[in-house]
């Protein structure tokens, strides 16, 4: 069962590392699905959710671990 | 010419992931080789192929009965989480805020680890040995067999990206087997920054298409994609050295 768990454990790694970079990842993702379900005829207004916020997420993630330090 | 563009993007993406990948299993097989010898070492190797094969042969077929619409999008996320991942440690890792990665460590931790074992228990120490190899192999593995199939899904290029990552792993597998040495040399840090940015920007491009975004360009947009994270990274890695510097002095 111990064994089991650390393989999930491991296999969760394979995605999830530092936390706050996967929750922000997923809440841009969510955020473009909700713009792409309520603005069908603008789905580049998702596109740009998706691209701006993923690189926004990518410098303040790597920011904010500066910081930590 | 645009269907090439796509493979070649996917076929260097799943050549450069498995070169990192391929390199951290042999670390772990030779330590395992040289505390125990070859045999725990390579049937804990093989075994993990065989488990990795039977995952392919048994999820291959499941993925072409998802809706492509769907599976772009289970598959961007999930590229996403992955490349960013890879691309935030490399940005760290060559700002100097966290240590490379070192084979060569790797390879004395694994070791000594193994020595340890067998001063502990000898008698299960082959089976233990055995089980590090399998581990090493199936783990590392998996994310090559994820790769492959993440970019490639949908695309018709899951042959030409298969033999890419396969060509790395044999070509690391040779070299391992002819030095006997973990590939200390190879510039992990720089290849896992080139693969984070590639498999980010498939990532951000199949999660767009499978909200139903129609990106300028088509295929075109990953290489778009690509020079945008790219630049991102190395800005990013320009601004926290510079803090650093400012910070030291």
């Amino acid at each position: 069962m111990k064994a089991l768990a650390a393989s999930l454990a491991e296999l969760v790694g394979l995605f999830v590392e530092d936390g706050a970079l996967a929750l922000a990842i997923i809440a841009v993702v969510v955020l473009a699905g909700i713009a792409a379900a309520l603005g069908p005829a603008a789905p580049w207004l998702s596109g740009c959710i998706l691209l701006f916020g993923c690189l926004g997420v990518l410098i303040l993630n790597v920011m904010k671990a500066k910081r930590r330090r | 010419m645009i269907v090439s563009l796509h493979a070649g993007s996917a076929m260097t993406a799943a050549f450069l992931a498995s070169l990192v990948e391929a390199v951290e299993a042999l670390t772990i097989v030779l330590a395992v080789a040289v505390v125990r010898g070859w045999r725990p070492a390579g049937l804990g190797a093989i075994a993990g192929l065989v488990v990795l094969a039977v995952i392919v042969v048994a999820l291959g077929p499941l993925l072409d009965r998802v809706p492509l619409h769907w599976l772009q999008l289970a598959i961007g996320i999930l590229l996403l989480l992955f490349g960013m991942r890879w691309l935030r440690k490399a940005i760290l890792r060559a700002a100097g805020l966290i240590p490379l990665h070192d084979e060569a460590a790797a390879f004395a931790s694994e070791t000594a680890e193994l020595r340890e074992q067998a001063r502990r228990d000898a008698q299960r120490l082959d089976w233990l040995a055995g089980l590090a190899s399998f581990k090493a192999v199936l783990l590392e593995g998996l994310e090559v067999v994820f790769i492959v199939i993440a970019v490639s899904a949908g695309r018709g290029v899951l042959i030409p990206v298969s033999a890419a990552a396969l060509a790395a792993c044999l070509l690391v597998a040779l070299i391992g087997l002819l030095v006997h040495r973990p590939l200390a040399r190879v510039p992990e840090n720089m290849l896992k920054f080139a693969v984070g940015v590639m498999l980010s920007a498939f990532g951000l491009f199949w999660t767009g298409e499978g909200f139903g975004v129609a990106w300028p360009g088509a295929d075109l947009a990953i290489l778009a994609f690509i020079a945008l994270f790219l630049g991102t990274g190395l800005a990013a890695v320009a601004l926290l050295s510079c803090r650093e510097a400012a910070a030291a002095s």
